[in-house]
């Protein structure tokens, strides 16, 4: 001891020396830019300092330059992960502002499509959440299923990731018997796999070793911080737009909220796992009571008339050219429409001033607004932890950017 | 749709504390939109979260919106009551040289981040946020873009004509 004081006359054992770690932006553990600046204690860390913004591309911004049915492709690019869900909440609050009265069948359709998006979405997280716990095998079937989704959306729409499915109506047109093809296909080949990759990883001792008590939050928190979607539920709270703002006739189906009870990511990780099975009940039920009907209600001011009549018809031209122009009348309006979307409520707060595009246009951004909780939750947890915690959270850099 | 009576009543509550701060009622689509004063803002929405009857506990999304006719800056809250399902969104209106409102990170704290993306697309003061800086853009910049007089595109460009597109 007395060594000591005279050798290191600097030494003072109270003050704990911290040393910077710059986890990002483009770090390949972080699936996304995202750049967190941590304050570690050996391998602990004690705080955190997100930066976002790095892909912002101002979406809000662009919006108020585009007709209403070019703002769609910008839809897309918020959650990349699950396309479809934005594209068609977008439609829905261009809709809900004209008051348009859309089929029974285009509603089912769409729940067949969201519901195929949902899947694709928890699909890549849960996948993820299995890598960063060093199980790359799951990551690889799981994704050979992904790839059949995006194959049905090819199939009707043409376009695969950023896939600007659907008019503001409707659809483009019905899906082909190719289209029911592949999704009887995915019916029956997916559910096997998500059952293999269950049993790989749910009662799996190292990855509920790694997942249990790792990055939780309480169900008061995540509320105080407006989490939404699977995030919040797997802390307990069985909020779901889905069940309590029902759209697109999700009021005709029969399924259950999974909730969590700690909010850690081995619950995230579950209630992700059971929602995909409950998205395949309800593709499986939109599909038996699936009505018959036109596939896009009666919108001539929106919904582009058939190729042939534009050519043959003076009034279907007209329509043509005004909806490409975008020259069509829209009511005055303040509308707001929230879907479920991959990872929480999705909103569309439009503000339409009767011009030919929105006055304002805010996304609700459910990544945005609970990864502020990141830095609480990592806090005291392990480098490796906190990666994981991230991954389980499910935050999509596109939609947290906008 | 929420019934008329359940709307009748919180604008009701309201009323009974800060009759004076209710500027309009309406209901845009299904949702009831309420425009109050700006100064007690925080204190009504507190008063909501307390309210053992209203409870909006939940902060939905929060936004800007710039009015260059009325030069101001509308603030949007939106708060959801997730035990009996209802919504509210509420308005204030801030004069456009000098929006200033006081912080609701001390209601919710998922407020932080919706207010650092005001302040960085409209230049909204937040008075008492802890950590009040851009977000989503670059620290150097000088604008706050979304404001309208900014238009997206350089307007001296010469080799672009879409007056024909309306814009």
């Amino acid at each position: 001891m007395e060594l000591k004081e005279t050798t290191d006359q600097f030494y003072q054992p109270e003050e704990k020396q911290y040393s910077y770690l710059n986890l990002g932006p483009t770090h390949p553990a972080t699936h996304g830019i995202f750049q967190n600046v941590l304050k570690m204690d050996g391998e602990v860390i004690v705080d955190s300092t997100p930066t976002i913004g790095y892909i912002h591309r101002a979406f809000e911004k662009l919006a108020e330059r585009r007709p209403f049915y070019q703002v769609t492709p910008i839809t897309d690019r918020l959650n990349y992960c699950s396309a479809p869900i934005n594209n068609i909440g977008w439609h829905m609050t261009v809709e809900k502002l004209l008051g348009v009265e859309i089929p029974k069948r285009v509603q089912y359709l769409r729940v067949i499509i969201m519901e195929l998006a949902r899947i694709t979405d928890h699909l890549i997280c849960n996948a993820v959440i299995g890598v960063d716990t060093g199980a790359l095998t799951g990551f690889v079937y799981m994704f050979q299923q992904r790839e059949l989704v995006y194959e049905i959306y090819e199939e009707i729409c043409g376009a695969r990731l950023t896939s600007n499915i659907g008019r503001i109506g409707g659809f483009e047109r019905d899906f082909s018997p190719k289209a029911w093809e592949k999704i009887d296909r995915f019916l029956k080949e997916f559910p096997v796999v998500l059952k293999e990759f269950e049993n790989l990883l749910k009662r799996n001792r190292i990855f509920i070793d790694r997942t249990v008590g790792i990055g939780g939050i309480t169900a008061e928190k995540a509320l105080n911080y407006s989490f939404s979607g699977p995030n919040l539920r797997a802390a307990g709270v069985d909020y779901d737009v889905r069940v309590a703002l029902p759209y697109s006739s999700y009021q005709d189906f029969d399924f259950v909220i999974p909730v969590g009870l700690n909010g850690d990511v081995y619950d995230r990780f579950m209630v992700r796992q059971e929602e995909m099975w409950q998205s395949l009940s309800i593709i499986r039920q939109a599909i038996e009571k699936l009505p018959d009907g036109p596939f896009h209600a009666d919108v001539p001011d929106f919904y582009l008339p058939p190729k042939e009549e534009v050519y043959n018809n003076m009034e279907a031209l007209i329509y043509h050219f005004k909806i490409v122009m975008g020259e069509t009348d829209v009511p005055k309006g303040e509308v707001y429409h929230a879907v479920e979307g991959g990872n929480g409520e999705l909103g569309f707060y439009l503000i339409s001033d009767g011009g030919r595009t929105p006055f304002r246009l805010h996304f609700r951004r459910p990544c945005f607004i609970f990864y502020q909780a990141y830095p609480e939750m990592i806090k005291g947890s392990m480098l490796s932890d906190a990666i994981l915690t991230m991954s389980s959270m499910n935050v999509i850099a596109g939609e947290l950017d906008a | 749709m929420m019934e008329q009576a359940l709307q009748d009543k919180i604008i009701n509550t309201i009323k009974l504390k800060f009759e004076d701060q209710v500027l309009h009622t309406e209901t845009l689509y299904d949702f009831l939109t309420i425009t109050l004063r700006a100064d007690k803002v925080i204190g009504i929405i507190r008063y909501l979260y307390d309210h053992p009857d209203m409870k909006f506990q939940y902060l939905t999304t929060l936004c800007g919106v710039h009015y260059p006719e009325l030069q101001q800056i509308a603030i949007m809250y939106q708060l959801h009551n997730l035990y009996n399902n209802m919504r509210l969104r509420l308005k204030i209106y801030l004069p456009e040289s000098n929006p200033t409102v006081p912080t609701l990170t001390t209601v919710f704290q998922a407020a932080n981040w919706m207010e650092r993306e005001t302040y960085d697309f409209y230049g909204v003061l937040f008075e008492g946020h802890p950590n009040l800086k851009r977000i989503l853009n670059v620290d150097e910049m000088i604008i706050f873009p979304m404001r309208k007089e900014y238009p997206l595109e350089d307007q001296i460009r010469q080799d672009k004509n879409d007056s024909m597109f309306g814009r």
